[in-house]
């Protein structure tokens, strides 16, 4: 005699996933992810492991090479601490403040993403070359921008800002009023009560901000080499001269400093993630 | 009750303060407000809107007709064909790979979900330069497929196909992480309707799936596509400069640049800017209609999941 299954045996046949294609769309995700960009990146690893450590360390350590990376990364630093004081200050008209085309200029925000980078790079040349309109405005101070490390600086600025903004954008919408309000009612004033409960609230929020551009910053190349000058020492990026070497097909010159940037950027991106679930814990713990 | 008392009689002089001086005045000082706005609008004004004045103004600086033949000149349109045909296949390519993994990762737990979506991620850590240098590593002359390619008579290097894998690779990690947040936000429960009633596993997927991410879906096809049409870095280092083949558009923006055709130069410029502008413009109506996409951009993509639970 055949018995009715019951609602037990019901829930034990039925499958612990219900939805279809989950190995499918895994299967392809992994193996779509490692052809174009775990292999690939693997390569640079791979290359730069038959150099050997001494002539890895030797090309390395070249003033040439020392001087590009110090530049890019000193450039991305300066541009990402004004994209972090300037992202505040944008940020925080754009989420308290009603102000005409308000929208219009919350949208244009995000034109350095949009914008290709090689766009962004002339355009800035031409207004900061000597005979531009910022450019002109500058010389009679003594201040030259293009071709020289301001002008890196400048077009990483450029680059990074929308970072800030929109990492600090969402925090500041979600931040109680009423706290302040509160600071108010105990004879805070507005600066106190910016510097006491507004900051500390926001500053994980900016440290993120800062740290995307930066890491944007680093590895920028379009937008740098029209502005830039791109003499050796002086105001030659990293990934320019990853450029140059492979042009004089020194690709185990290109490599070396491949790595290096993708080693100290990887690096960048683990404390960014850190940094990110640990603003998590304490934003989302309130 | 002593206390409702003091309620009311602060209530009731309060009311006469107002009487008595018209309107109360604002708790923050107008003219600091002002100096706020006025330096945050000075600030983008400078860095945003300057610098794309700056190529529609370059680009007529000789006339709308100069701007006119700088924009069919041949070898500009080779570039834009170029340009066309290279997002036309990178974007659907990682709209594919977007799709499937944001059902794997939205619609299953796994153990090493998070490790994969830090990889997913990867190529936002990695310069332009550096993305074409590998394809260069592998697919080059002296790189690892470079005899067998060559024997084969294949070009990947200084041809299409290398631009096409370096775009693929700088555009990877957009659609996906759009995706994610927005199918972590539908949940599953729609599919799971759907497949008791009958559907099959396709059909739920077109007929259900597809219709809830559609916005979120045309949101990152959008910042993928931006981004394809104007990458310079990775494909100018496997590219070859080849005028007329494998130029794109901001490389041959580079080319007349570096030739002082200042007008050519911003006038190809002015087409990027404008696909840019209209990216932006896309981008904020669908912002509009779909709230949540906003700030999903730049936001690890697990946010949302956390915040849920």
């Amino acid at each position: 005699m055949a018995t009715p299954l019951t609602a037990v045996e019901l829930k034990m046949h039925k499958p612990r996933r219900v939805l279809p294609g989950f190995q499918m769309t895994l299967g392809y995700t992994m193996t779509y992810l490692s052809l174009l960009v775990l292999i690939p990146l693997s390569a640079v690893f791979i290359r730069s492991l038959g150099l050997g450590w001494g002539h890895f360390w030797e090309i390395v350590t070249a003033p040439r090479v020392v001087a590009s990376l110090r530049l890019s990364f000193g450039a991305a630093l300066v541009a990402a601490s004004i994209n972090a004081l300037f992202g505040l200050l944008v940020a925080w008209v754009l989420v308290r403040y009603t102000f005409p085309f308000r929208r219009l200029i919350d949208a244009i925000v995000d034109l350095p993403f949009a914008l290709p980078t090689a766009v962004a790079g002339i355009a800035l040349t031409a207004l900061y070359a000597p005979n531009g309109w910022l450019g002109a405005a500058l010389k009679p101070l003594g201040i030259k921008v293009a071709y020289t490390p301001l002008g890196i600086v400048v077009a990483l600025t450029f680059i990074g800002l929308p970072f800030v903004v929109r990492t600090l954008q969402p925090v500041l919408e979600d931040l109680d009023k009423e706290v302040e309000q509160a600071a108010a009612t105990l004879g805070a004033s507005a600066v106190q009560a910016f510097v006491l409960v507004i900051l500390p609230a926001l500053w994980p929020a900016m440290l993120t901000g800062f740290a995307l551009a930066f890491a944007r910053a680093v590895g920028e190349y379009g937008s740098v080499i029209f502005i830039a000058g791109n003499m050796p020492m002086k105001s030659e990026i990293a990934p320019l001269l990853i450029v140059a070497k492979l042009e004089q097909y020194d690709y185990a010159g290109a490599t070396a400093i491949a790595v290096v940037m993708l080693v100290l950027s990887f690096a960048l991106m683990l404390g960014i993630n850190a940094l990110q679930s640990w603003t998590l814990s304490r934003h989302g713990g309130r | 009750m002593q206390s409702r008392v003091l309620a009311a009689s602060y209530e009731m002089s309060d009311a006469e303060v107002s009487r008595a001086h018209g309107p109360r005045p604002r708790r923050r000082p107008q003219w600091g407000r002002l100096l706020l706005i006025a330096a945050a609008l000075s600030f983008l004004g400078v860095f945003l809107a300057l610098p794309l004045l700056a190529v529609f103004v370059q680009a007529l600086a000789m006339g709308v007709g100069a701007y006119v033949a700088a924009i069919f000149d041949p070898m500009a349109w080779a570039a834009v064909k170029l340009t066309l045909r290279i997002a036309a296949t990178a974007v659907p390519l990682n709209l594919v790979f977007g799709v499937a993994a944001a059902w794997a990762i939205a619609k299953f737990d796994f153990r090493g979900k998070s490790t994969l979506i830090s990889l997913i991620d990867l190529p936002f850590a990695v310069s332009p330069v550096i993305a074409g240098l590998i394809f260069i590593l592998i697919f080059g002359t002296h790189g690892w497929f470079g005899g067998t390619l060559r024997a084969h008579h294949i070009r990947v290097v200084f041809a299409v196909p290398g631009i096409v894998l370096a775009t693929t690779f700088v555009t990877f990690p957009f659609i996906a992480r759009e995706l994610i947040p927005v199918m972590q936000a539908q949940g599953k429960d729609d599919e799971e309707t759907a497949l008791s009633l009958g559907a099959s596993g396709w059909q739920t997927f077109w007929r259900v799936t597809l219709p809830n991410i559609r916005w979120g879906l045309l949101y990152g096809v959008l910042l993928c596509n931006a981004r394809a049409m104007g990458e310079f870095g990775a494909v100018s280092v496997v590219s070859g400069h080849i005028r007329g083949l494998t130029n794109t558009m901001p490389l041959h923006v580079e080319i007349l640049y570096n030739e002082y055709n200042y007008v050519g130069a911003f006038a190809v410029a002015s087409l990027l800017a404008l696909l840019a502008l209209l990216t932006l413009a896309g981008k904020s109506l669908l912002e509009w209609r779909q709230p949540e996409l906003r700030h999903s951009a730049r936001q690890p993509p697990d946010r949302t999941r956390r915040e849920r639970t």
